[in-house]
């Protein structure tokens, strides 16, 4: 895709957007409501026009292509299978546009219902099965007509949450099993991170970042990315050469070109070590644990530092034995951080 | 002596708990109870509203020469009648009236609906506020407007079927609210993105995915266009046509209480009725296994 803009009316969905995908490769695009990254799909998939710009597939410009005629699968948030055929006949529907024949149409479909376990499902109607179940078949159907390109719409959005880490999981394993091209869009970082080889965080139609999951989320490009994919601690520090100061502890930076100056360090959960701290003596990582957060094998720590307060996240049985109103005091890992300008900062508030 | 030594509050509390573990449920049932007789009770009474006039006129339909006699000629008469014109042949116009209305308007309507939902949405209040439009106009104010236009075309002699245009311009609102929702049950958009996903064109779209999706409220249009058509007597009385309405009501004039008068609107009865029965179970076999 290169150059892709689209607008509705004043609103600026897509701003000059540029996204190359490598054969076989899953691009997952992250991002809030409103950022363009279903707007990226919808174009890519020709539901949309693009106001300006290209779309280049193995080398062939698609873009004032219909969407029938582009080769691309895709699966839809909503439950998009047809409620008037069987699970088998909604899977070998684009074959029988494409005049493959029945044997065939049934082998194939057959043969993709087994891909994604479902195969004993093949003569129910779609609102026998459950809701993960139709998304699988939804995948089913999108491989069948062995697409160039494979698009997914939050196509997990409408699960619990079991049930969308095991489809995520399964999703990813069908992808690498086929070898398929494929952007995924989603809201939820988890997913993103877990199966993506890159990740794309997109905000206001254009693309903040496009890496690999552990750069984004260990190097993020932006203030936005850092504070958008997991959670970022906002300290004060002041930027001398290639590290920051931050509360008195020296921490490499990711970007080596930040000029000198004070700044806003953002700084990981993870990042921060507690331990307790029986002595009253004070000190700029020095605090009281104000609350506690209990997130199953981790928990996130809250400390209040007298000027600020920090979060930490550390296993729930290091947590258990800081309960609220104990002292502690804090190390910071000297892991790289990124920084922002404090008025870059106030400007993205 | 124990109750009177029991603090007051506890005695109250057992009093009051007591009661109110008995309270929920004793009044629920009894007022489920009362739910129930008024409601079989009013069943009843519009029943009978409705039902004791169609009995009644069954009734005289099947009544002989002599008063408290039975006799099936008003029935048989139906076929034989000979008017003019012959009862039978304003059956037979009317049938084919309905048929013709409801197959013009299934074709104007149902495409355009689908294609309006998916393709150009900012027209639908539009197209809403046009279809709903016959409702509010009276008959007499549309068969002035019709009538220039059958003056000219009558000239051709055509036959009692060229009211099928007033027709459906007639049962344009209840067909269009009975297509209406069932295209609200259905998430076109997703099925017709999904669908031209994996190559289908607009054609494919409206008639192989949307289309079979909205059986039951394409049968329900259908049945109400015919039922508007069967008891259509204003339009065609007044642009001096004859339909079954029409005669019987010629027939009416120039014989009291003939029996083949309530024959005929007994039979039309039984006629909607039975078709009622035909398209709700043709409905019910289309939706095999769907929701």
């Amino acid at each position: 895709m290169e150059g892709l803009s689209r607008h509705y009316g004043t609103v600026v969905a897509l701003d000059n957007l540029d996204l190359t995908v490598a054969p076989g490769e899953l691009i997952a695009l992250l991002g809030p409501s409103g950022c363009g990254k279903t707007t990226t799909l919808r174009l890519l998939a020709g539901l949309e026009d693009a106001d300006t710009g290209r779309i280049n597939v193995a080398g062939r410009d698609i873009t004032r292509l219909p969407a029938s005629k582009r080769d691309m699968g895709m699966v839809f948030q909503a439950y998009s299978l047809f409620p008037h055929m069987t699970v088998q006949q909604n899977v070998a529907f684009g074959l029988r546009l494409r005049g493959v024949s029945a044997q065939q149409r049934n082998r194939r479909a057959i043969e993709m219902l087994e891909l994604v376990d479902l195969a004993t499902q093949a003569d129910r109607y779609p609102h026998q099965i459950s809701g993960g179940q139709q998304q699988r078949v939804a995948l089913a159907r999108a491989l069948a007509i062995e697409p160039q390109v494979l698009l997914l719409d939050e196509p997990l959005s409408a699960l619990d949450a079991k049930v969308r880490a095991q489809l995520r999981d399964q999703i990813r394993r069908i992808q690498l099993e086929v070898g398929i091209t494929t952007l995924f869009v989603t809201h939820d970082q988890e997913e993103a991170l877990a199966i993506a080889d890159r990740v794309g965080v997109m905000r206001d139609g254009h693309l903040e970042q496009l890496a690999a999951p552990t750069e984004v989320y260990s190097r993020p490009a932006t203030a936005f990315v850092a504070e958008f994919v997991g959670l970022s601690n906002r300290l004060a520090g002041v930027v001398s050469g290639s590290s920051v100061t931050v509360r008195g502890r020296d921490l490499p930076l990711v970007d080596l070109s930040t000029p000198p100056g004070p700044v806003i360090a953002l700084v990981r959960p993870e990042a921060v070590v507690l331990s307790s701290d029986s002595s009253s003596e004070s000190g700029p990582l020095v605090g009281t644990v104000i609350a506690t957060t209990f997130l199953g094998a981790t928990s996130r720590v809250t400390v209040d530092l007298g000027d600020t307060t920090i979060m930490a996240q550390l296993s729930t049985s290091e947590a258990s034995a800081l309960p609220a109103g104990s002292r502690v005091s804090l190390a910071i890992r000297p892991d790289p951080v990124l920084v922002s300008g404090e008025s870059q900062v106030a400007d993205e508030e | 002596m124990a109750a009177l030594n029991q603090p007051l509050a506890d005695v109250a509390a057992e009093l009051t708990g007591s009661a109110a573990a008995r309270r929920p449920g004793g009044l629920r049932a009894s007022q489920r109870r009362r739910l129930n007789a008024f409601r079989y009770l009013a069943f009843t009474l519009f029943g009978l509203f409705f039902l004791l006039p169609l009995l009644a006129m069954v009734r005289f339909s099947l009544e002989g020469t002599r008063p408290g006699t039975w006799s099936v000629s008003a029935w048989t008469q139906i076929a034989s009648y000979p008017g003019p014109p012959p009862l039978l042949s304003s059956i037979e116009v009317t049938l084919e009236l309905a048929v013709i209305t409801s197959l013009v308007m299934l074709v104007l309507v149902v495409p355009t609906m689908i294609w309006v939902r998916l393709r150009v949405q900012w027209f639908s209040r539009v197209m809403e506020f046009i279809c709903l439009l016959p409702l509010t106009i009276p008959a007499i104010v549309l068969v002035v407007g019709l009538a220039p236009i059958y003056n000219r075309i009558e000239r051709y002699n055509v036959s009692a079927l060229m009211l099928f245009w007033a027709y459906v311009i007639l049962a344009l609102p209840y067909a269009y609210r009975a297509l209406a929702a069932g295209l609200n049950a259905v998430d076109a958009t997703t099925l017709s993105e999904a669908a031209r996903s994996l190559g289908a064109r607009w054609g494919t779209v409206m008639f192989r995915i949307i289309v079979p999706n909205m059986w039951q409220a394409i049968l329900n249009a259908l049945l109400l266009t015919i039922a508007l058509v069967l008891g259509e007597f204003t339009i065609a009385y007044l642009l001096t046509y004859v339909n079954l309405q029409v005669n019987l009501f010629e027939i009416s004039r120039s014989t009291e209480n003939a029996g083949v008068l309530f024959s005929a609107s007994a039979a039309t009865l039984l006629f909607a009725f039975v078709l009622l029965l035909i398209l709700s179970y043709v409905g019910r076999r289309l939706r095999r296994g769907r929701p």
